[in-house]
């Protein structure tokens, strides 16, 4: 049910900028109504990005939380990437990874770079 | 007056998001063969765009999540998202309330939806918008699909939804377009993004292109298990490009574009029905 709730709170931040705003101000505060376990509350307000993606955050909201705390794309890539390095696999759901801890999808210049 | 327009496009955010770190030579033609379907779009006239996204929790959560939605609302707005992050400033959107709700009404003769008088559109509807109708001239009728959170409806229900949603064309007086948009294999919001399985693309669009039911609805070939393994979770949007084939009712169709952007996260595709 944990899981649930990490991803019910990023679903509302993501579309309410009212609360948007009151995180900014506070992040425990508005934290506090959610089911969530002290491992979630830490990764959140954080943020970690790796964490978070570990326990199986769905990567459409994880994305726009990633973006809201003003981490460029390449970033959150890495922290992800990083996350299953220091945490271990992705623990649910049907966000995970396929590629090697150290492979390299998208080279950061794409015009310049392969993919795979 | 009956479907006077139907086809699918990509919807991916680093469309526009990301546009500065893709290959200008590629994303160029692409962005060339969006164009071409906006003006083919605005040719036929439509009086509604029936446009068909995938969800990505924006609108709807696992507290209670519909297989199937449409939009019925004279206004929505978008994008959700930060404007920055995805290259669109957030604006309102015209829809039609009235055409919505007969649309709706004859669709519920065979399929059951969720209707939703609010709707906050997100890269799903705004990247297409964003290229097809640039000053957002023709009204929408926002679709979402479930491909997000399972279950999700099996691909045989996305085919009787598709055809539900022609029926209501056929019956309504208005002339209405419908798009699906989406990725095919990708695997976005993850390490992985911008792993792409081209070759499964392509075969997944010929199918397409001859409107081939028993082979897109291939319960070996495009299970969710086996969808996932070879496309990944964002392969389960093939979804609402299996809803325009339905809709098109056993017309063919054109692959105008479909090769991979990999900072977009998908095989970046264009594709129409002829239905003359
Ligand atoms: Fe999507």
């Amino acid at each position: 049910m944990t899981l649930y709730a990490v991803q019910k709170f990023l679903y509302e931040l993501n579309r309410t900028p009212s609360l948007q705003t009151a995180y900014s101000n506070n992040r425990h505060a508005v934290l506090e109504p959610y089911d969530l376990t002290e491992e979630e509350q830490e990764a959140l307000v954080a943020p970690d990005i790796g964490k978070l993606f570990h326990i199986g955050v769905n990567g459409q909201i994880l994305m726009h939380f990633a973006a809201f705390h003003h981490i460029e794309w390449q970033d959150y890539l890495q922290r992800m990437r990083d996350g299953i390095a220091t945490y271990g696999p992705v623990r649910e759901g049907v966000y995970a990874m396929t590629t090697g801890i150290d492979e390299v999808v998208v080279a950061h210049n794409e015009a310049g770079g392969g993919s795979s | 007056m009956s479907l006077v327009f139907a086809g699918v496009c990509s919807h991916a955010p680093g469309i526009t998001g990301r546009a500065h770190m893709a290959d200008p030579e590629v994303r160029d033609r692409f962005y060339e063969s969006f164009h071409q379907m906006s003006r083919d779009l605005h040719a036929a006239q439509p009086d509604a765009l029936v446009i068909i996204a995938a969800e990505h929790f924006a609108n709807f959560f696992m507290n209670n999540m519909p297989s199937f939605a449409i939009g019925m609302a004279d206004t929505y707005e978008g994008p959700i998202e930060d404007p920055g992050w995805l290259g669109i400033q957030r604006r309102q959107v015209r829809g039609n309330r009235d055409i919505s709700q007969r649309f709706i009404a004859e669709v519920m003769n065979s399929t059951d939806i969720a209707y939703a008088e609010e709707w906050k559109f997100d890269h799903g509807i705004m990247v297409p918008l964003h290229f097809l109708t640039p000053d957002y001239d023709i009204p929408v009728i926002p679709v979402n699909v479930n491909c997000q959170g399972p279950p999700l409806a099996p691909l045989h229900r996305a085919w009787a939804f598709g055809e539900a949603m022609r029926r209501a064309c056929d019956a309504l007086p208005e002339r209405i377009a419908i798009i699906g948009t989406g990725g095919i294999s990708h695997w976005p919001a993850t390490p992985d993004s911008g792993k792409i399985n081209k070759a499964w693309d392509h075969e997944f669009m010929r199918l397409w292109c001859a409107n081939d039911k028993d082979a897109l609805l291939n319960a070996e070939k495009y299970n969710d298990l086996q969808v996932y393994s070879d496309a990944g979770q964002g392969g389960f949007e093939i979804r609402t490009f299996i809803t325009v084939a339905a809709a098109a009712g056993g017309a063919k169709g054109t692959v105008h574009f479909c090769e991979p952007i990999p900072i977009f996260a998908v095989s970046c595709t264009v594709a129409t029905y002829d239905l003359a």
